[in-house]
């Protein structure tokens, strides 16, 4: 990325004309400049930090985006190991009110920070490479899911994780579900079984003007496959009764750990097999649908930011939450006028990564026209967690600290079940409370398909 | 498919809420589309109605007096006197007992973090017991951690100001705050949880630990004027804390950005938002329009911006209130000032050497540029003519008045955001 390139962020409505400087020429590196000169110092990001807000030890986005640029500037200056705490919740992004790409600066000087100042062999590289490389254990994990799940839950496993690498021991390790998707997904008979059904739906809609080709590759991303398949299987469920196609294609992880522990090199090898994939997806006519908040904000805003593979802008472009495809492409709320399920009452968190997208409203909007589910927002604090920064041994505190006042907010809701569109918000808000958490895709899925899921098999229950 | 509403609102600040508010009041279904967090966390979380006149006389005692005789194009003038009365009765409701100042026309007196006094129509409870009119001994307490706010300077402006009373500062360090650039949300959260901190007499709630370090300084003022960090969410009852601890008034001096004032009153209107079933989507920049296919005065739909997807949404009447230079609602290059998402007309002069004169307190041209609307609020083109039959504009985007001089930028938006979301409501049924 040349120095006087445009950030992608400053999205200037309007400007088309917009002519480079080239104030830097010599630069050829991508650097932390992006946009720092529209930095006013108001100061308004850092009123959003929710890690400022509860560290003071912690000087806030501003510092670690523009200002740390301009220190750079200076030859003998090291990035600051602060950055580290930034928790890449990216609220700064949509809080800077002059366009300053904040949370590119903050990847872009993580990753220089872990490349240049942490050393390969310490206990923290080792530790945030194992655990923003969690693809990588999980296959291994899900292959023995009951053994994983039982050492996992040992306490001296999670004694060990906290002495050796630093893995706060107060937290469960997420379950691993007994037949990932991807098995379900293959043994029911992949994408042929999915075009069958999507047929069968057109029809049975009677939709007989609509696209035959109806298709959709979906990223369900690595919680949903080894953890959460039910969400997965929701989200298949859902959109074959819209008669939609789904393809499931070759994926890895989307990058969102490795970007928030500053391993850059693992996050381009994973994105450019997923931008590779999804790129492909494309030619063949689908549309990319995404069920985790942050995967999706990876491909459409931390990609394009970062990387500049064949087709990156191609895939962010046309990369889409899954519920709001639906919205924008169908009546869904017409749809789910009249249905009806058994009256549960929801406390819903919307995911900073969902915040950031505009999607914040959404879940609420949408349930609303389902007779019988009531969904309180819990207001607009952030969970935490943030990924895999709760998980860390030294900031497993600020992290349950940020989530106070949405744990609060939770009891104070009339409910007693969780719903969330972010795996990670889910941990939380499962270990501040104790409630169990549920996806906006498994309520569509009620109320649109039912629970009674015949053929498919009933919902996987855990044994372990 | 297009997300569809009966009104769709553009901006997040006051102008836009307060026309979302107005909107839905005509029982419609109504959303509000806004990009950037606004800047109401910049605003002072005064509701200032008009402080100066145009010509520079004030501060006005009664701004009502003053509104008759602004001249043609003022968004004052556009809208009519009682449309203004009828905007600040709007806000009282929406804002209960959180605002004072209802009670009288009359423009009130709130001392800032510089020392002067900013007349006011409008203000957060928290600023009330340091009004400048009362003449209560007071104490303003500064903290070394917060260089914005200079108490022992304050005091001696209010002084040499004329207040009615005298002033004295003092300048602590924060008890739990270590930080030299801590964020102001940090001192709230800390008041707002009562954390505890270490203090000399061991770790004890930072309510408690402030006023014990406030309290020796404490002579024969019966007020206590802090800088405005008493808590966010919790803010009445951490002040009513501290005027127990300390036996006296304790009142709030609203800060330049970013502000918890203007903080708390975002989440006032957003709280009202939620209530009366407006739809919110932010995050996300409303970057075009197309228009009808059979009425090209006419807008059929406007395009949102998702990294890159372009995702539609339809309404039968806009309203747009996405602020002026400084909220980007009003855009300027070096060759054109311009209004960036449906390209309404922005009058200014060709050579931008014109924009600005060089007293650099003079009466800037830059700081009226805006949209020029007809007495219903739609914006008008350079022939004089409706740009839209279906487009309000409200707020800052407007031109024709400077805020910053007038101390009128508040009650601008409020006014304009009233009308210009009760016509978007009344004639917005789908």
């Amino acid at each position: 990325m040349s120095d006087a390139e445009q950030p992608t962020d400053d999205h200037v409505p309007g400007d088309d004309e917009f002519e480079p400087i080239q104030v830097f020429p010599e630069a050829e590196e991508m650097d932390l400049r992006p946009g720092a000169d529209n930095c006013y110092k108001c100061s308004t990001c850092d009123t959003n930090c929710p890690v400022a807000e509860v560290d003071d030890e912690f000087p806030g986005p501003k510092f670690q985006g523009p200002e740390q640029w301009r220190l750079k500037r200076q030859d003998d200056q090291d990035i600051d190991d602060s950055v580290m705490k930034c928790s890449n919740c990216m609220r700064c992004d949509s809080a800077c009110p002059s366009e300053v790409p904040l949370s590119q600066m903050h990847n872009t000087a993580r990753g220089e920070y872990v490349e240049e100042n942490m050393s390969k062999f310490s206990r923290e590289y080792v530790r945030n490479r194992i655990l923003s490389n969690y693809r990588r254990l999980a296959p291994l994990a899900s292959a023995f899911p009951r053994t994983a799940n039982f050492v996992m839950g040992l306490s001296v496993t999670k004694w060990m994780g906290e002495k050796t690498l630093g893995i706060t021991s107060e937290r469960e390790f997420p379950e691993f579900a007994t037949e990932t998707f991807r098995e379900w997904w293959a043994k029911r008979g992949g994408n042929a079984t999915s075009k069958t059904r999507a047929r069968e739906a057109r029809v049975a809609r009677d939709a007989q003007v609509e696209n035959p080709d109806k298709r959709i590759a979906y990223f369900h991303g690595c919680y949903s496959n080894y953890n959460t398949p039910e969400v997965a299987k929701a989200l298949v469920r859902v959109y074959e009764h819209f008669g939609y196609e789904i393809m499931v294609p070759d994926q890895s992880c989307s990058g969102t750990p490795m970007f928030a522990n500053g391993m850059l090199d693992d996050a381009r090898r994973a994105a450019e097999t997923n931008v590779s994939e999804l790129r492909d997806a494309l030619e063949d006519g689908a549309d990319i649908v995404a069920s985790c908040s942050s995967c999706s904000m990876s491909l459409r805003q931390e990609y394009p930011e970062l990387f500049d593979f064949e087709g990156t802008e191609d895939v962010a472009s046309n990369t889409w939450d899954a519920v709001e495809y639906l919205r924008v492409h169908e009546d869904l709320e017409a749809e789910l006028e009249g249905t009806s399920v058994e009256d549960e009452e929801f406390a819903y968190h919307a995911p900073c990564h969902s915040r950031n997208q505009g999607l914040d409203g959404q879940t609420i909007e949408v349930v609303d026209a389902i007779d019988g589910i009531e969904a309180h927002d819990v207001g607009d604090s952030c969970s935490g967690i943030s990924g895999t920064y709760g998980w860390k041994e030294e900031h497993y505190e600020t992290s349950m600290k940020i989530g106070e006042e949405m744990f609060e907010h939770m009891d104070d809701a009339p409910a007693e079940t969780g719903l969330t569109e972010c795996p990670t918000c889910s941990m939380q808000m499962e270990h501040g409370t104790g409630y169990e958490i549920k996806h906006t895709l498994e309520v569509l899925e009620a109320a649109l398909v039912g629970t009674d899921r015949g053929a498919d098999g009933r919902r996987h229950q855990e044994a372990g | 498919m297009a997300i569809e509403d009966d009104v769709l609102v553009i901006g997040g600040g006051l102008a836009g809420v307060t026309a979302a508010l107005a909107a839905a009041e005509q029982s419609g279904r109504v959303r509000l589309v806004t990009y950037k967090q606004s800047t109401l966390r910049h605003a002072s979380g005064l509701i200032d109605v008009l402080g100066y006149t145009p010509d520079g006389a004030g501060p006005l005692v009664d701004p009502f007096d003053a509104l008759e005789a602004l001249p043609e194009g003022h968004p004052y003038e556009r809208v009519g006197v009682e449309a203004v009365r009828e905007a600040l009765a709007f806000f009282d409701e929406i804002a209960g007992n959180a605002y004072s100042g209802s009670h009288t026309d009359a423009n009130a007196l709130v001392p800032t973090h510089g020392g002067t006094v900013k007349p006011t129509a409008r203000y957060p409870v928290s600023t009330a017991a340091g009004l400048a009119s009362d003449p209560q001994e007071t104490l303003l307490v500064g903290f070394e951690t917060l260089p914005d706010f200079e108490a022992p300077l304050a005091a001696a402006h209010l002084e040499a100001a004329g207040a009615p009373f005298s002033a004295r500062g003092v300048t602590l360090s924060f008890p739990g705050i270590a930080r030299d650039d801590a964020k102001v949300t940090r001192y709230a959260h800390l008041l707002d949880h009562d954390e505890s901190v270490a203090t000399k007499a061991g770790e004890i709630g930072a309510r408690e630990a402030l006023a014990a370090a406030v309290e020796p300084h404490l002579e024969n003022e019966s007020r206590v004027g802090f800088p405005a960090i008493l808590g966010d969410d919790r803010a009445d009852e951490v002040r009513a804390d501290l005027v127990a601890a300390l036996g006296a008034d304790v009142f709030e001096i609203p800060m330049g950005p970013p502000s918890l004032p203007g903080m708390r009153l975002e989440d006032l209107l957003y709280r009202a938002l939620e209530d009366a079933g407006v739809r919110v989507t932010s995050g996300v920049p409303v970057i075009e329009y197309e228009t009808h296919a059979d009425d090209g005065d006419r807008i059929d739909h406007v395009v949102v911006d998702r990294n890159g997807t372009e995702i539609p949404y339809r309404a039968d009447q806009y309203v747009l209130a996405t602020g002026g230079l400084v909220g980007k609602g009003v855009r300027s290059e070096r060759e054109r000032v311009f209004e960036p998402i449906f390209n309404c007309h922005v009058s200014h002069a060709t050579d931008r050497y014109d924009w600005f004169v060089e007293d650099v307190f003079g009466d800037q041209p830059y700081a009226r540029f805006g949209l020029a609307p007809d007495r219903d609020l739609r914006p008008l083109g350079a022939d004089g003519e409706p740009e839209f039959s279906n487009l309000r504009a409200a707020g800052a985007v407007l031109g024709g008045y400077d805020f910053a001089a007038e101390k009128s930028g508040a009650g601008v938006s409020l006014a304009t955001g009233y009308v210009a979301g009760t016509r978007a409501g009344e004639e917005g049924e789908r």
